[in-house]
């Protein structure tokens, strides 16, 4: 058995480095925190630099499908980056699960998306997880409508893929924003602003019928590259707080002296590295269509998302007063990793599809009937909003 | 991988191949099989020719072994001699004459002589450059005198790696050496020291007027701290070998808890399970991602991170186990005294485990120590005061 690489290759230390030059230059803290304000002029460009000067909108697409054809290994490497800067781009929500869903359908979106000409985004609400409960809009005559709340990327997108309930299973049709309203919501991570998505008979094209295992998939390839993106915000409230504590000085010695403060930040890198690792593992497993994918990323989005939390609540604090102030750019972190935590699944969600994975079912063998003490329990595929 | 290792995978294949050839495991002798092996340079295959190894990357190491293993080939009882594998060896190999080299490295490897490590004492633990125990020159011998404890395999061991005090007057990190020590000289006393298990792994060690020949010195004098980092950055390291299955370790043994007893599923278990699960499977990964990043390279501090989450993960799975097990949590398998040779955590009963898996954060260096080294030497935050740096050894206060 031979084991799957979880280092960073040549091929992808070159990505990261060509991808962190570009962001150093284009993104800058005060940039995104003006986007609490409303000021989003900071993101057009900055993606057009990422999906088109770059060329990394079609990263994920094969080269049949006019795109470059390569893996989630480096996809996962992208998002390292743009969490590491927390990048006000629609990277993930576009260039992955956008495409995820619809590659292989055919239709011309799919190279559209690839040359970053397009944008688009899923029309499911933000925290659904992989194996969650889906929306289903109606189509009638080549228009669509329903509502979709708190859906990431929709601001930034031209087209939104919109699953659709047909007599024979989930549709994804594509939906020109030029039909659709997209009402802005105030969001918690103004850098991912969400919004709601009304559809009342916006005109729309079938992309795909029997939609629903690319759905999935496209969530599950979510959930697998933000657990990378959450790396990148670990991996930055670290680094940047054991700068600071090496340089402020308090009671005649640097803070960072002081065993307490270096106890915590010694177990905040063990959690970046595990969580590396466990990042790693999940993209390393997708890249090779591996069998053990499922399992990888539920492992990766259930540790991840909450060593994300923890590294930015830990560098605030251990920041002080500077951590609570708009100018110092951790806020921009807490609010990413705090959102992220509860995107595509939370941890817990993840973990109860994963017992069911690895044969560690919940509760007990007798049927008490208890649903109050019952535990978690996955979500049955419903038909929750209409 | 590169062509040029490819090559080398195959070549060495082909070794292994030839020299089972030649050695049927079936019939060959096992100390017979081991030391040709050794010689062979497939004991170790990163270990200079002649050495046990054959001077190739670390990396080809684990496939000799799953060779050796699948032809049925004797071990070398890793298990019982960790101390000489895993510390005295490199540590020899680092600082060893090629005498000592010559003289020590098959026996240690083929598991005929059983090595254990005469570190800690009463009053140097943590703070191990504090040992007491006196060396002093005497010709061409050294004279030892002191008390060492919690001594693991004393009772089991041939030989020790030893650090000792050879001038009380520098301070305390210039005046140790490091020797190896013959644990069947006369003036060696071992007495079992009952732990927490019942059982008796660890033993005080009393060492009046044992004699060791200056040869059997590793390092300068005045250098045993040097030798000694040396050692326990190879103690910290212990995640050799290959491969690791998911769900080995503690957490396979809660998990088969879980999957055994149906009745005692509850919610808040289940949880805490899952939690520990998916840092289990966290840490396996780490564990890999380290190995594959120290293939080639020497074993840094990271090992000491891996440390402190294998003994935190260990105590958590082993109480939730109990927990998982209620009332049959209750029972313990056995109290009496033994003097095991080998810790045998998953042959053992869930107290056992619950009680054993307590010393993971405390034997070979604390979690407390291990955090100190990972903000150290890891993320490079500022040491702590010292206070007793440039003090000889023999006015500091005890
Ligand atoms: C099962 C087992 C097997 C062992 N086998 C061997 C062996 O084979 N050979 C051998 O030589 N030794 C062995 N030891 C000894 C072991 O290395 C020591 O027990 C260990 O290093 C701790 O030293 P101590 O017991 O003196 O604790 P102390 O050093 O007295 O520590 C007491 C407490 O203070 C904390 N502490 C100490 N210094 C600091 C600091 N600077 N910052 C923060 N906290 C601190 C410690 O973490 C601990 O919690 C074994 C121990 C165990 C439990």
């Amino acid at each position: 058995m031979s084991e799957l690489d979880l280092l960073y290759t040549d091929v992808e230390n070159d990505l990261r480095r060509t991808v962190r030059d570009a962001l150093r230059d284009r993104v800058t803290p005060s940039a995104v925190i003006a986007m609490y304000d409303g000021d989003r002029t900071v993101v057009e460009p900055l993606w057009k630099t990422i999906a088109q000067d770059l060329g990394l909108a079609g990263l994920l697409v094969p080269e049949a499908e006019g795109g470059l054809g390569a893996s989630a290994r480096e996809v996962a490497t992208v998002c390292e980056e743009l969490g590491r800067v927390v990048a006000p781009v629609p990277f993930l929500t576009s260039a992955v699960v956008a495409t995820v869903a619809v590659i292989g359908s055919g239709h011309s979106v799919v190279a559209d998306l690839a040359t970053g000409g397009t944008t688009a985004a899923l029309a499911v609400p933000f925290t659904t997880a992989p194996h969650g409960a889906l929306p289903h809009l109606s189509a009638t005559g080549g228009t669509v409508t329903g509502a979709v709340p708190n859906v990431a990327g929709a601001l930034e997108a031209d087209v939104l893929l919109v699953p659709v309930d047909e007599s024979d299973g989930l549709a994804i049709y594509a939906v020109p924003v030029a039909g659709a309203r997209i009402n802005p919501v105030v969001s918690l991570d103004m850098s991912r602003q969400l919004a709601d998505v009304v559809l009342e008979a916006a005109p729309g094209t079938r992309v795909r019928g029997d939609g629903e295992g690319s759905l999935r998939a496209a969530l599950r390839t979510g959930a697998a590259m933000l657990a990378s993106e959450q790396v990148g915000i670990a991996s930055w409230c670290l680094a940047t707080t054991v700068e600071y504590l090496r340089e402020r000085r308090q009671f005649g010695r640097p803070v960072g002296s002081f065993q307490a403060l270096k106890h915590r930040l010694a177990d905040l890198y063990v959690s970046v590295e595990s969580g590396t690792a466990a990042a790693r593992y999940a993209a390393a497993t997708l890249a090779v269509g591996d069998s053990d994918a499922e399992v990888a990323t539920a492992v990766a989005a259930s540790y991840c998302g909450n060593v994300a939390v923890t590294a930015a609540e830990e560098a605030l604090q251990l920041h002080g007063g500077i951590g609570m102030t708009w100018e110092h750019p951790v806020h921009l972190y807490l609010k990413r990793a705090k959102t992220d935590q509860l995107a595509f699944g939370q941890p817990g969600e993840h973990r109860s599809r994963l017992a069911e994975l690895v044969d560690l079912p919940v509760g007990s063998g007798e049927a008490d009937g208890g649903s109050a003490d019952g535990g978690p329990v996955a979500a049955p595929p419903g038909r929750e909003i209409s | 991988m590169s062509p040029s290792t490819d090559d080398a995978v195959a070549r060495l294949a082909e070794q292994v191949a030839t020299f089972l050839a030649n050695h049927d495991p079936m019939t060959t002798d096992r100390i017979e099989f081991l030391r040709a092996r050794f010689d062979a340079g497939l004991a170790w295959v990163h270990f200079p020719v002649g050495r046990g190894g054959l001077g190739l990357p670390r990396e080809l190491q684990p496939m000799v072994d799953a060779m050796f293993e699948e032809a049925g080939a004797p071990d070398n009882h890793p298990r019982v001699n960790v101390i000489g594998l895993g510390m005295a060896a490199p540590t020899l190999l680092a600082y060893g004459t090629e005498e000592q080299l010559d003289t020590y490295l098959r026996p240690l490897w083929t598991g005929e002589q059983i090595w254990c490590q005469l570190f800690s004492e009463p009053n140097a633990g943590s703070d191990l450059a504090a040992v007491a125990t006196r060396a002093v020159r005497d010709g061409e011998d050294w004279v030892v005198d002191g008390q060492k404890v919690w001594t693991s395999s004393a009772q089991n061991a041939h030989l020790a790696i030893l650090l000792a005090r050879t001038d009380p007057s520098l301070p305390k990190h210039a005046g140790l050496t490091y020797f190896i020590c013959d644990m069947t000289d006369p003036g060696i006393e071992v007495r079992p020291l009952r732990q927490i298990t019942g059982e008796a792994e660890f033993n005080e060690v009393f060492l009046t007027g044992v004699r060791i020949p200056d040869s059997n010195r590793i390092g300068a004098v005045g250098e045993g701290w040097k030798v000694a980092n040396a050692t326990l950055n190879n103690e910290r390291i212990a995640i050799g070998g290959g491969p690791v299955p998911r769900e080995s370790g503690m957490v396979g043994v809660a998990a088969a808890a879980w999957r055994s007893n149906p009745a005692r599923r509850r919610p808040d278990l289940h949880d805490r399970l899952m939690q520990l699960w998916v840092e289990s499977e966290a840490a396996r990964l780490t564990g890999q991602r380290l190995r594959q990043k120290l293939m080639a390279g020497q074993p840094g501090p990271e090992g000491s991170a891996m440390k402190l989450t294998f003994a935190r993960l260990a105590q958590q799975l082993s109480g939730l186990e109990l927990e998982v097990l209620g009332a049959e949590g209750l029972r313990y398998d056995d109290w009496t005294l033994r003097r095991p040779v080998e810790v045998d955590f998953l042959g053992r009963g869930p107290g056992y485990r619950y009680l054993r898996a307590k010393g993971n954060s405390i034997e070979g260096g604390t979690s407390e120590i291990l955090r100190n080294i990972v903000a150290e030497r890891v993320l490079g935050l500022p040491p702590e005061p010292r206070v007793d740096r440039e003090i000889p050894f023999k006015e500091l206060a005890k």
